[in-house]
């Protein structure tokens, strides 16, 4: 048989990427559950330890504890109003695939679902998404009852391994959060400085060195998803006592 | 047999893909900060270029000369796709920390290099061991390279503290690519003092 001619060349090919589309959409189709099991646990996991909650390993038991030590999550519009549940009962929570979404409604400056997950103990989870220097960067900040940042966690999808990465890494970075707070009154709620803040100011952090890029796109990421939420803070500073109107309910 | 033995062992010593051919470097100094990555990323190409170089094997005498190279990288791309996949769904931790390099397997030179020099004019079976023996001694190296990069960067084995016990401080450098390369040439460097027929005159 001829392999050399053009018609068979062209069948040949034909047949072989159909074969090779047709395996690949049987593996992808038949992993997904598993693979959105795990971004569900992840996007979990790092909730939880921004909230400086116990993250347990495994993920059936991140999502129990989860479910123990959440009060409520539901989504506000950027006017700050509820406009969507999220089920506590089935951990429901949006992925950064969905912060993505609502990261260009927040550019559009409507339409958008923005995730809260309210804990028992007051602390309030808002994630944040923006661009890093490679790609997107993403987190989640926890907020205590009285203002203060309780803590935060950091993620990325391709920034330099010990430079950009140590937003993810370092827990240094990310602790120096705890104890600010956010000053609207500020063009940037929050400042990530590069060269080192200035002592004793309330809403500014230590950039990361030799990647000042990263840093300010987390600045960028951070103050754009913040602004969004500023009706959410500024509405409910009592928070203590939503949960516990929440929890009389249960 | 004798033959079957020389395609096992030769890749791994005399005709190792990163010492020896120089192949896959850029890999080898990316993923090689910890242990547990240099593992898994040695398993996922063994896998690739084992079953890739088995399947083009099995292909040879269909495959139209003419578009040979894409074929292969057709089949090389669905292995890929596949063990990433496979990873996404059982090994999530580590997959995120491999981040792209596990899509970069596709661009190792290793893969379609063994294809193209030896799945396409051999049997299956001796191809599969070929490809086999080649992700062996990519892996072998990846290892040796993350043990002593994990070693003396962040005093840990598997994530395992071994060396905080006797103050050792970490060194930094040994975290960062340039560090994985001086490794590399000493590896180089240790196998041609003992295989003196890998000495260029």
């Amino acid at each position: 048989m001829n392999t050399n001619g053009n018609i068979y060349t062209i069948v040949y090919s034909t047949i072989i990427v159909c074969v090779v589309a047709a395996i690949l959409a049987f593996a992808a189709s038949s992993l997904k559950p598993l693979q959105q099991a795990n971004e569900k646990a992840e996007t979990i996991s790092q909730i939880l330890s921004a909230a400086k909650l116990d993250v347990p390993s495994g993920n059936d038991a991140i999502i129990n504890s989860y479910k123990e030590q959440i009060a409520e999550a539901y989504t506000v519009s950027l006017d700050g109003e509820k406009n969507g549940e999220l089920s506590t009962a089935d951990a429901s929570v949006c992925t950064t695939s969905g912060l993505k979404a609502q990261n260009y409604k927040i550019a559009e400056g409507q339409g958008a679902a923005l995730p809260v997950y309210v804990f028992k103990n007051g602390v309030r989870v808002v994630p944040i998404y923006g661009a890093g220097l490679w790609g997107p960067v993403w987190g989640y900040v926890a907020v205590n009852p009285d203002g203060t940042i309780c803590g935060a966690t950091f993620d990325h999808a391709s920034e330099t391994p010990g430079l950009g990465g140590k937003i993810k890494d370092e827990p240094s970075f990310r602790a120096q959060l705890e104890g600010k707070i956010f000053d609207f009154s500020d063009v940037k709620p929050i400042q990530i400085v590069k060269g080192g803040a200035p002592e004793g100011k309330a809403n500014a952090i230590d950039a990361i060195s030799g990647a000042t890029m990263t840093s300010q796109g987390l600045e960028d990421a951070i103050n754009v998803w913040i602004k969004a939420y500023k009706p959410v803070f500024d509405a409910a500073p009592a928070c203590g006592e939503c949960t516990e109107s929440e929890s009389s309910e249960n | 047999m004798a033959n079957l033995k020389e395609t096992i062992l030769n890749p791994i010593l005399k005709g190792n893909p990163i010492t020896v051919l120089v192949l896959g470097i850029c890999s080898s100094l990316a993923v090689t900060v910890e242990l547990k990555g240099a593992c898994v990323m040695a398993l996922s190409v063994i896998a690739v270029t084992g079953l890739s170089s088995l399947v083009v094997s099995l292909l040879r005498n269909t495959i139209p000369n003419r578009v040979r190279i894409i074929i292969q990288l057709v089949v090389v791309a669905m292995m890929v796709i596949l063990v990433d996949q496979v990873l996404k769904a059982f090994a999530y931790s580590i997959d995120k920390q491999l981040s792209v390099y596990i899509g970069l397997i596709i661009t190792n030179c290793i893969v379609m290099g063994r294809i193209e020099a030896f799945a396409l004019g051999n049997k299956p079976i001796p191809s599969l061991l070929d490809g086999l023996a080649n992700g062996v001694g990519y892996g072998i190296i990846l290892i040796i390279v993350a043990f002593f990069r994990e070693l003396f960067g962040s005093g840990t084995l598997f994530g395992f503290p071994v060396l905080k016990a006797i103050g050792y401080t970490n060194n930094g450098l040994m975290i960062l690519p340039p560090m994985a390369l001086i490794i590399l040439g000493c590896i180089v460097w240790a196998q041609r003092s003992i295989q003196k027929d890998l000495q260029e005159k």
